[in-house]
């Protein structure tokens, strides 16, 4: 099984969601892996505190021209949606590599091959173990900006066999969209605040375009108001969780401390939530079976 | 010779547009004739990649120099691998702008004089 702990908001708490979850699952004895497909700014390593043991650089394809070759025909230019490849005059022609997105029209439609495919370096993907824990990140390199392309390639490290736990990066943008792609689950975090509210209610309008299932944690509970619950109340969605505004849960985060160590008493709340997933999951499958 | 001018507006008293990526329009004005011509410019809304759009429309148009508010780097590369002249900080109506060009008071910019995506507003 799949499941992407996203947010609408940054800041609400899904890295804390999805360690949390990844830990207290692990101890109950069952196979996990813990993806964090925030390439941007990753940041469960922190407190998963991996050991890293494989580094594995990813690359995309980008335009390589041959001036000598080029005929100046103009056609890779207006073929690219992105201006990543642009044609002056005569046979003078730019590429913009950070613009391209790899799809590689250009090479296709030039007519002299005159364009050849060069690997550009986005970022690395890397492995560990955090105790019995399968540990992957990806990671973009610092001025590069094919953010999607590095998630789709750390996502095809997901271990069938393990349940996989996807940190999402913030947002509804394409690296979201990415990111939660062919998920199981996915668990919007939240906060109870009029910011909160207004992004989570973008998130559900995108899982709910995707088609995936899906459940709201309130995180910082007792702050705010109340009107993220009226709203999921009027929408029908489950709110599977609710983390209480304790801060000793914040003094345990800024020390890059796992919650269940620091605060045993809510190891319990991330076995249940592991266990409500499972049976909101199994619900699902078996209206889709009838 | 032909220069290319960022416009708010089609006409000579039109405000110059401060940006050149995601300009209303583009006045392409023959220095010696007088003769113009305004294009609308299709960048306005573009999601990425405005500044090397438009710098094809200005090099498709036969300009030889560029007259704008601000200028990013991706359109300031295309625009000098083309070898057209840049002049950024143009302010007030195109046909001052001209004037002040054609009486040689512009100075050529040395690069781009803002970062990308400086015209979207974000």
């Amino acid at each position: 099984m799949k499941i992407a702990v996203a947010s609408g908001k940054g800041g609400t708490g899904k890295t804390t969601i999805a360690t949390n979850l990844a830990c207290a699952v692990a101890r109950m004895g069952r196979k996990v892996q813990y993806l964090d497909c925030d390439v941007e700014e990753p940041n469960g390593h922190i407190f998963l505190k991996p050991d890293i043991k494989k580094t594995q650089a990813v690359t995309v394809d980008v335009p390589e021209v041959d001036l000598k070759k080029c005929t100046g025909c103009g056609k890779c230019g207006e073929i690219c949606q992105y201006s990543a490849i642009v044609h002056l005059k005569e046979n003078n022609v730019l590429t913009f590599e950070q613009l391209c997105h790899s799809c590689g029209g250009c090479l296709r439609v030039c007519p002299a091959d005159a364009i050849k495919p060069k690997p550009l370096n986005i970022g690395d993907i890397e492995f560990g173990k955090a105790g019995s824990i399968n540990f992957v990140h990806g990671k973009l390199r610092i001025g590069n900006v094919q953010t999607p392309s590095l998630i789709k390639e750390v996502k095809k490290h997901i271990e069938e066999d393990c349940l996989a736990i996807l940190d999402v990066p913030p947002g509804t943008s394409c690296p979201v969209v990415e990111a939660v792609k062919g998920a199981d689950f996915v668990l919007l975090v939240t906060e109870p605040t009029p910011f909160g509210l207004n992004d989570l209610k973008l998130a559900v309008g995108l899982v709910k375009e995707m088609n995936l299932p899906f459940a709201v944690i309130i995180n910082r509970y007792g702050i705010g108001n109340e009107d993220v619950e009226k709203y999921c109340k009027v929408e029908n969605i489950e709110i599977i969780l609710k983390l209480p505004d304790d801060r000793r849960i914040a003094e345990a985060y800024s020390s890059g401390q796992i919650i269940l160590d620091a605060l045993s008493q809510y190891s319990e709340e991330f076995s249940k939530l592991y266990e409500k997933i499972k049976s909101i999951k199994a619900g699902i499958d078996d209206k889709r079976r009838q | 010779m032909k220069i290319a001018v960022t416009s708010t507006g089609k006409t000579l008293d039109s405000q110059v547009d401060p940006r050149f990526g995601r300009a209303a329009c583009f006045i392409i004005i023959d220095t010696d004739t007088t003769d113009f011509n305004a294009i609308d410019n299709e960048n306005v809304a573009a999601a990425g990649g405005a500044g090397i759009s438009s710098a094809k429309v200005v090099i498709d148009a036969g300009a030889q120099a560029v007259l704008t508010g601000n200028c990013g780097p991706n359109a300031e590369r295309a625009l000098s691998a083309a070898e057209i002249k840049l002049y950024t900080g143009v302010t007030g109506t195109v046909a001052e702008a001209i004037e002040l060009f054609k009486s040689g008071k512009l100075t050529e910019a040395a690069g781009p004089n803002v970062q990308s995506h400086f015209g979207t507003g974000s």
